[in-house]
């Protein structure tokens, strides 16, 4: 019974102390990999090319057709509301700033985490089961310099990219959706919106969103690969894992980053 | 895939992206229209109630945007909110006795402040003031003078 009670509390203790390691570790990852030397900066650029085209074109068409319908429902929803009131006209309003503040990095970042993060799992994954890690040990090429970095750094730059082509076609599908179904003036969605929406408060913290989101997906991601075990089932349960954290940090994040930017 | 190709994809997202920022900058923020560039002078006006305006509220003059609402404070001898505006250089042609009133876009909007021209020749310059001012109208203060004109009238 005593022992029981005691080994509740072992276990309580050693899993605290691991995530902590875990987060650890995954700090050491991220510094290490910006940090290594690389005397061949046109091999980097090439890498980065590469993985730029697997992470952002590739998510390029989900992030555009979420984007597309998204856009689509918040002005028909925001129609319904807003009629009641005769205030049609500042849909544009509405639907910008929550795009802009809210839905572009956030639903952006959750897409990216699903088509992109957990590709990259399962790739650093199988690099590590295959033992092309250790290979490339071999060679005196160290795997963090050659396949985290470039996988990194081109989240790093993709995820801002693909939220603001997210927010352009939502603002246009809604601005489709208002001005050509609901018949809204097209000169007063414009106007409303650009009265409300601020460049320097509104665009621009929207992208340090994106920023941070991108870090902290690609973070993720690489380090589940980098860290799992390298069996089938392990990767499995590592591709798992990435989304489902990247997507809790992501939301648990946007609520602190939004009560440093919007809150007072 | 080629190596041609996908580099040519991937420069295409990063103008894809450029262009989405470009957008995001103009069309939605409507940046190049909020900030105005040329030099403004500041003119001294003083208000009982400014309940609502914010600094950087629209200052207006016949409906025409002339300047921005730069600092509310209040001057503690009078009692009253200090409000420094902001007005356009070029716009050379306010009189002095101009009226300053708080008003509201639409019945819930913003508050800005709107000008009218008085019968003076003389002309606003820096730090001149503005001595004809109106303030808010305060949505429930009206209401409350309309129920309570209702109520004298039931009890006659």
């Amino acid at each position: 019974m005593i022992n029981g009670v005691m080994q509740y509390f072992v276990n309580i203790g050693r899993t605290s102390i691991e995530s902590v390691q875990a987060f650890g570790r995954m700090g050491v990852l991220c510094w290490q990999s910006l940090t290594q030397r690389n005397t061949n900066m046109k091999q980097e650029l090439t890498l980065i090319i590469a993985q730029l085209y697997s992470i952002g074109v590739l998510s390029l068409l989900i992030i555009a057709l979420s984007g597309l319908f998204i856009g689509m429902v918040l002005a028909l929803q925001g129609y319904t509301v807003l009629s009641r009131f005769g205030a049609t006209e500042a849909l544009g309003q509405l639907v910008s700033l929550s795009l802009i503040r809210e839905l572009g990095p956030v639903v952006a970042a959750l897409l990216f985490a699903g088509r992109a993060g957990s590709a990259l799992t399962a790739e650093v994954g199988f690099m590590k089961a295959t033992e092309q890690l250790s290979a490339l040990e071999m060679m005196a090429v160290h795997p963090l310099t050659y396949i985290i970095r470039p996988r990194l750094i081109a989240g790093i730059i993709a995820m801002p990219i693909l939220a603001l082509i997210f927010n352009m076609v939502a603002i246009y599908s809604a601005w489709y959706v208002c001005v050509a179904l609901l018949h809204v003036d097209s000169g007063s969605f414009w106007a409303n919106m650009q009265n409300a929406v601020d460049f320097r408060l509104d665009v621009v913290n929207g992208l340090i969103k994106s920023l941070c989101f991108g870090v902290v997906v690609t973070l993720i991601a690489l380090y589940q690969g980098y860290e799992s075990i390298p069996t089938t089932e392990g990767i499995g349960r590592a591709t798992t894992h990435s989304v489902v954290l990247a997507s809790i940090s992501v939301l648990g994040l946007d609520f602190v980053l939004t009560a440093f930017m919007f809150g007072t | 895939m080629s190596k041609t190709k996908m580099e040519f994809s991937v420069g295409l997202l990063l103008c894809l992206g450029l262009l989405a920022f470009v957008f995001m900058a103009f069309r939605v923020s409507g940046l190049a229209g909020s900030t105005s560039t040329g030099k403004q002078f500041s003119v001294l006006a003083y208000f009982d109630n400014v309940s609502g305006l914010v600094e950087g509220a629209k200052v207006t003059f016949a409906g025409v945007t002339v300047g921005r609402v730069q600092s509310i404070s209040i001057e503690p001898k009078t009692s009253k909110a200090k409000v420094l505006l902001a007005i356009n250089e070029q716009t050379n042609y306010i009189s002095t006795d101009a009226t300053a009133v708080v008003q509201t876009a639409g019945i819930l909007g913003e508050k800005y402040i709107g000008l009218t021209q008085g019968a003076e020749t003389e002309v606003l310059h820096a730090g001149s003031e503005i001595f004809d001012t109106q303030s808010s109208l305060i949505l429930e203060d009206l209401i409350g003078k309309l129920v309570m004109a209702f109520v004298k009238k039931d009890d006659k």
